[in-house]
């Protein structure tokens, strides 16, 4: 595996005045091995976009180094980071597209911006409109368009040049479920097909659990939270990291919730479901003749495997015995009798 | 009615001078407003050529030529036009631009100017019929022109007809610049 982008102590600080500045990237070190598909989540105001910019060279670090592709940005040329933005792609929220050109000349102009000749860019522009699905609006302008099929266009203009790393600054936030899922497909397909190393930006859980290998989760300027996806929402370090999860998977029932379900009867049992998966868990409840039925809860997919909370109601007559078997394996809560004492 | 016949040729000479004056002033202030407010946009504090010296300094200079009449004031005016129509451009396209290593002066005319073209016709055509009234000012003052034309063979020699068809070609010509400039300026916008 190679690194293809390594950020060492990076701190980003912009003056919002003579005498305040903010920090929008706080000493952050990270790694992204190359074909690997890396999220970059936190609230809006958290950095990741600063962050994003600093890998092509668009900002500059106010302190440590960021390498990509082998090339410092931080004390790099002007002619050097141009060269290096030839190989690392970008997408945007909104599209970003020139709207005074057409769909092909847009995909053309980074083309253009290297040098390539008129025949070879016309063939380009052709592979790569077929190629994200949008052959046949060469000649429309951008205005004409669905907001999926403008980011087609960026997609297609990010990758002109055949670039080695694609940036996506929430690429889907503007657009609706089914077209974010397109895209989200055509994205794998970039990373798949072609080996691109794509870092994406996002504030939308669900698009780095469809999407990304690794995740950064950041807070404040600082990443909190860092890893292979799956580990790091089943087992969050970070507060932050834990609230994303309990968004998704509604965690263990409190409060009028969980009133009403204590009035139902039996016991309530709240098992976080990880590596150790539903399954896992009713095998456990047959194995000691539990009655039990799902009442509460949600399990998300993370990059095919199960992760969240769900409460049972469970009658059984050793109910000790089958909470400390799971514990064994999983955490479990049993959320009434804590109200109880 | 045969006094006509001798204004008609100093009517059309009269026309021809003031488009003329018109396209000669325009031309001129048209490219070198093109220039200075393209550099006021560039050199605006967080755009492409950020610094802040050159920017103050056009600027200083650009509000103490402001009061100084017609080519040098229209310069003046079509650059602030200028720059408020570049200023307005999304800065996204500029920075996708720049994300794909194009250079920053390929960015201002290839991308940044492009973008603002329809405004930009506008705002011409918004100067275009500013100085055909000023071409007209100046024709009183001795600068020849349709402006001349009225006030020598209409005011001044109590010609009515003469002083209201010059009236007539002015607002022909004004109807037709705006009509141009909104038809290509809406060409632009409806792509």
């Amino acid at each position: 595996m190679t690194a293809v982008i390594e950020l060492r102590g990076v701190t980003k600080s912009f003056r919002t005045d003579r005498r305040t500045s903010t920090t929008a990237v706080d000493d952050v070190s990270l790694t992204v091995e190359e074909g690997s598909i890396v999220g970059v989540i936190g609230y809006s105001g958290a950095g990741k976009s600063t962050l994003v910019r600093l890998l092509n060279g668009l900002e500059q670090p106010t302190s440590g180094t960021v390498e990509v592709l082998g090339v410092n940005v931080g004390d790099a040329t002007e002619a050097k980071l141009r060269d290096l933005r030839r190989r690392v792609g970008m997408i945007f929220q909104q599209f970003n597209l020139f709207t005074s050109r057409t769909v092909a000349a847009n995909v053309a102009y980074p083309l253009k911006v290297a040098g390539w000749k008129k025949a070879d860019r016309d063939k380009r522009v052709a592979e790569l409109l077929d190629f994200v699905g949008i052959g046949d609006k060469a000649k429309q302008y951008p205005r004409r368009l669905s907001g999926g099929q403008k980011q087609r266009v960026g997609i297609a203009r990010a990758i002109a040049t055949d670039p080695r790393i694609l940036l996506a600054d929430e690429a889907t936030s503007a657009l609706d479920p089914q077209t974010t899922a397109e895209v989200l497909d055509l994205l794998r397909e970039i990373n798949r097909r072609l080996g691109i190393t794509i870092v994406v930006i996002t504030h939308q859980i669900s698009i780095v659990h469809e999407l990304c290998d690794q995740v950064i989760v950041m807070d404040g300027g600082r990443v909190v939270d860092s890893g292979d996806t799956y580990r790091v929402f089943a087992h969050p370090r970070a507060e932050l990291t834990k609230r994303f999860v309990a968004a998704v998977t509604q965690g263990v029932p409190s409060g009028e919730a969980l009133a009403a379900l204590a009035a139902g009867g039996g016991e309530l049992l709240s098992v976080e479901v990880n590596e150790f998966s539903s399954e896992d868990v009713s095998n456990v409840f047959h194995r000691h003749g539990v009655r039990h039925s799902v009442v509460y809860g949600g399990v998300t997919d993370v990059l095919g495997r199960q992760l969240g909370t769900l409460t049972y109601r469970v009658h059984a007559d050793d109910l000790d015995t089958v909470v400390a078997e799971l514990r064994a394996h999983t955490d479990v809560v049993l959320p009434a009798q804590e109200v109880r004492s | 009615m045969n006094k006509w016949d001798t204004l008609t040729p100093v009517l059309i000479q009269s026309i021809g001078e003031t488009v003329y004056m018109v396209a000669v002033s325009l031309l001129i202030s048209g490219v070198a407003g093109l220039v200075i407010g393209a550099l006021l946009y560039a050199t605006r504090p967080g755009n492409l050529f950020e610094n802040r010296v050159v920017f103050a300094v056009a600027n200083l200079v650009i509000n103490l030529i402001r009061p100084i009449p017609f080519i040098i004031f229209l310069t003046v005016v079509i650059a602030r036009v200028v720059e408020q129509n570049l200023v307005a451009v999304d800065p996204g396209t500029v920075e996708a631009a720049r994300a794909v290593g194009a250079r920053r002066i390929g960015v201002l005319f290839g991308v940044v100017i492009p973008e603002a073209l329809a405004p930009l016709i506008l705002g011409y055509t918004f100067m275009f019929i500013a100085v055909v009234d000023m071409s007209a000012m100046a024709g009183y003052i001795g600068g020849g022109g349709l402006g001349n034309f009225a006030i020598i063979y209409g005011y001044q020699q109590f010609n009515q007809q003469a002083t209201w068809v010059t009236v007539a070609i002015i607002v022909v010509i004004v109807q037709a610049g705006q009509l141009i400039g909104n038809a290509l300026a809406h060409r632009i916008l409806r792509r």
